[in-house]
């Protein structure tokens, strides 16, 4: 397969993957500040989907006040932020068409009706009043596509490399996700209210809330929220879940080439490693906030690999 | 404003159907009118959803276009396109001959029979490629003739296209859009086959391998990316063929020899399908700005390690200052007297014609030298007296850049239009492969002028296509020649 044609179904999977984590995260920061009448909460909420995102930097530069208002806009709809939901939507689409034959009808119709419905959105479209019903649909669109692609492809190198960008999208955002409200889980004596909110967010953010209660059978607790989203192969969106299946698919394209294998290959076995025989205690002892911030930067590293090996060889 | 004389309605001639069309005329008299509205649209939701596009940039709108397709077929009896394919292939024959002679001795130069000026200042010339002969000395691999009609045997050749042609997969999804809504009508004719235009295109490029070639050729398709208008094209052949489409920085050359960047590292190519211009194919030999093309490219194909289709430089063959003298090639190369007749053409650099074409404006078609698309056109019965003066200007200005025809009466075929089924005129472009041997799958791209009188075919221009059947048994009641019209 064409490095260019790997790439772009890569990056296919990682911004559909994407326009749909950043409506959930959407969906959650608009729950919380609905719930709450103290404006330094609503704020806090607001930023943390920035930085969960990745897009508080991008944000700031714009030099607006992390109004609801003005993030939503921003992690919807504007078409400056590269990860907005409506330019992944774009990107997806570009990705898609550059690589036409490489993909089922199906996928391709996906991507190509999401791009034009989303084309056809207004500012009308992110008032209140709408957001949640724009949201819903981003949400459905991205299953829709998911599901297209895991019905219809052939279990071959394509399929492969939009698994690989999907699956490390996940990983990051669930990750961030987690990072992002760590003060929350590591520090279970603050206020009570505001931390179970914000265990729920965490939850809600990779739809693990009724998950959670069908795993532990328990009230919300903090250690066990780490534990479900780091180390439960259960949950899709846990990070050892994530882990395993980019170290499956890896490991089946190398199969595939004949055994051809790089460092990609080395570290995504040792992450998924670490995972597999890591124990909750220990890494809240050695802290979270440095587990998951270490983590997020070996998931970069991990990008980056597999750009070298194969997307840009 | 009148045309020069009634068009030829490749239907009803004189009130009579003509053979190829009994069955059509018939359907189209017992169809309803709603019935033929939702077959058109359910055409479009097809074309569609496909994504058959043609994409126009810059001129606003959606740039992601699609050609109206028209569901009623234009049809051609066996005899009819037996003569014009026979016509085709000495036609390209000749072209190919012409091509290896103005890389090589010269012959036609020497003898007098082409101005030599004509193509030694020519800019469509590629001096790069003298003295050299591409594998199997085969230059334009795939031309597409533009055929027009103005009687029952009476086929002109408007234009040679001989570096690039696209439209082919207009050509293989309508039919396939035709057979999915009107199979009843298939089932009532024998009509010939196109769908493996693909197939005969692949073995074409195989055929063609380079001299160093070891095993299967390997052979990719050269697109200068998503946002060319025939994009839709590259992919679609590609996928049909099975071979990679690649755009030039997935391409590297070394040693000569030139490679794509794979998931399983490098892998050579032997032949590229390219579909770029000649400009922008090596920045070390052609335009250094280019970042569509493969450095090294040229040097690669000079030694023998590659095949590019069609040649560099094929354009020199289709260059509307040639054109006049195709006939010519016919008679020098194969002393054979020409099978498809030229529109009479009047170079304006010539002071004769130059003349004539400005005492005459109002009856000709005045074209770029250089143009294509059927931008820069003036069509002289449909002209404005402003638009003819503007023209005269340009022509004194420049003559060098423009040439004249009269301006035919191109046949029409029944369209289905906003006000029921009325005749519009149609163009051909049949596609003629040439490797080791030519081959035509029967048919082509008809194209039709859909506002009313209109003779402008081209899609950039509001032109829409049809399907085009070659019946394979003859009509016994097809007219004679000499009883028609």
């Amino acid at each position: 397969m064409l490095s260019r044609t790997a790439d772009s179904l890569f990056w296919l999977g990682r911004y559909i993957e994407r326009a749909g984590n950043n409506a959930r995260g959407l969906q959650v920061a608009l729950r919380m500040s609905s719930l709450t009448r103290d404006a330094a909460v609503r704020d806090s909420a607001w930023r943390a989907l920035l930085i969960a995102t990745g897009c508080a930097p991008g944000f700031a530069a714009t030099g607006a006040e992390p109004t609801q208002e003005a993030v939503v806009r921003y992690l919807a709809a504007d078409p400056s932020n590269p990860s907005s939901i409506l330019s992944c939507i774009e990107a997806a689409r570009r990705n898609a068409r550059a690589v036409r034959t490489a993909l089922t009808v199906d996928m391709w119709e996906a991507v190509n009706e999401t791009w034009s419905e989303a084309r056809r959105t207004t500012a009308a479209t992110f008032a209140p009043d709408n957001l949640p019903g724009f949201l819903d649909w981003v949400k459905s669109r991205t299953v829709l596509f998911n599901g297209a692609y895991a019905d219809t492809m052939l279990r071959e190198e394509a399929w492969r490399f939009v698994r690989l960008g999907t699956t490390m999208e996940r990983a990051d955002n669930t990750a961030r996700v987690l990072d992002v409200h760590h003060h929350a889980i590591a520090n279970a004596d603050q206020d009570g209210a505001v931390a179970y909110g914000q265990w729920q967010a965490i939850l809600r953010s990779v739809s693990a809330l009724r998950a959670y209660h069908w795993v532990f059978h328990a009230r919300l607790e903090p250690r066990r929220i780490a534990e479900l989203l780091i180390l439960r192969p259960e949950l899709p969106r846990s990070m050892i879940a994530c882990y395993a299946r980019i170290e499956e698919t890896l490991e089946g394209i190398a199969a595939a080439h004949g055994g051809r294998r790089g460092e990609c290959h080395r570290l995504a076995g040792e992450m998924h490693a670490r995972l597999r025989f890591g124990r909750i205690e220990d890494i809240m002892t050695g802290g979270l906030h440095h587990f998951l911030t270490a983590t997020i930067d070996r998931n970069l590293e991990l990008g980056r690999q597999i750009q070298d090996f194969y997307l840009q060889a | 404003m009148t045309m020069p004389s009634p068009a030829f309605n490749e239907m009803t001639t004189d009130g009579l159907v003509r053979g190829p069309y009994a069955e059509i005329a018939r359907w189209l008299a017992s169809a309803p009118r709603e019935a033929l509205e939702q077959r058109r649209h359910e055409a479009e939701l097809l074309f569609k959803r496909i994504g058959i596009t043609f994409a126009v940039y810059g001129e606003g709108g959606d740039p992601e276009r699609l050609i109206p397709f028209d569901i009623i077929p234009r049809i051609l009896a066996r005899a009819e396109w037996e003569a014009l394919s026979r016509g085709l292939v000495q036609r390209v024959k000749a072209l190919n001959l012409f091509l290896l002679d103005v890389y090589g001795a010269q012959e036609i130069l020497r003898a007098g029979r082409i101005p030599a000026g004509l193509v030694r200042d020519n800019a469509a010339f590629r001096p790069e490629m003298k003295g050299f002969v591409p594998p199997g000395g085969v230059y334009t691999h795939i031309a597409g003739i533009d055929v027009v009609r103005t009687a029952p045997n009476e086929f002109w050749v408007l234009e040679d296209n001989c570096r690039t042609p696209s439209g082919v997969s207009y050509m293989l999804e309508g039919r396939e859009a035709m057979l999915r809504l009107f199979p009843d009508l298939f089932a009532r004719h024998r009509i010939a086959p196109v769908g493996h235009y693909p197939e005969e295109l692949l073995e074409t490029l195989k055929s063609v391998a380079p001299p160093n070639c070891r095993g299967l050729p390997r052979v990719a398709i050269l697109t200068p990316g998503s946002y060319n208008s025939a994009y839709y094209e590259h992919c679609f052949l590609a996928d049909e063929m099975g071979v990679e489409v690649v755009e030039g920085p997935d391409l590297f050359v070394e040693d000569d020899v030139v490679f794509m960047r794979t998931t399983t590292g490098p892998q050579r190519v032997d032949v590229i399908y390219r579909r770029i211009d000649d400009d922008y194919l090596d920045p070390r030999v052609f335009r250094p700005e280019s970042v569509l093309g493969v450095p090294g490219l040229m040097a690669a194909y000079k030694a023998g390690n590659v095949a590019l289709a069609n040649a560099p430089g094929a354009g020199i063959a289709d260059d509307k200052a040639i054109y006049p003298y195709v006939p010519e090639m016919v008679r020098f190369y194969l002393g054979e007297e020409p099978l498809l007749a030229n529109v009479p053409t009047y170079l304006c650099e010539r002071d004769d014609d130059r003349a004539h074409v400005l005492a005459h404006l109002d009856e000709l078609v005045v074209k770029l030298t250089h143009g294509s698309g059927g931008y820069g056109m003036l069509i002289g019965p449909h002209s404005t007296a402003e638009q003819r003066a503007e023209f005269a200007e340009r022509i004194r200005a420049k003559p060098a850049d423009y040439i004249a025809q009269p301006t035919l009466s191109l046949s029409t075929v029944p369209t289905l239009v906003d006000k029921g089924i009325a005749p519009r005129h149609v163009d051909l472009r049949p596609f003629v492969l040439c490797g080791k041997e030519v081959r035509i799958v029967p048919g082509g791209l008809t194209r039709v002028a859909l506002r009313e009188g209109s003779l402008v075919v081209n899609s950039s221009q509001g032109g829409g296509t049809k399907d085009t059947w070659v019946l394979e048994d003859d009509p016994a009641d097809i007219p004679k020649p000499a009883e028609a019209g």
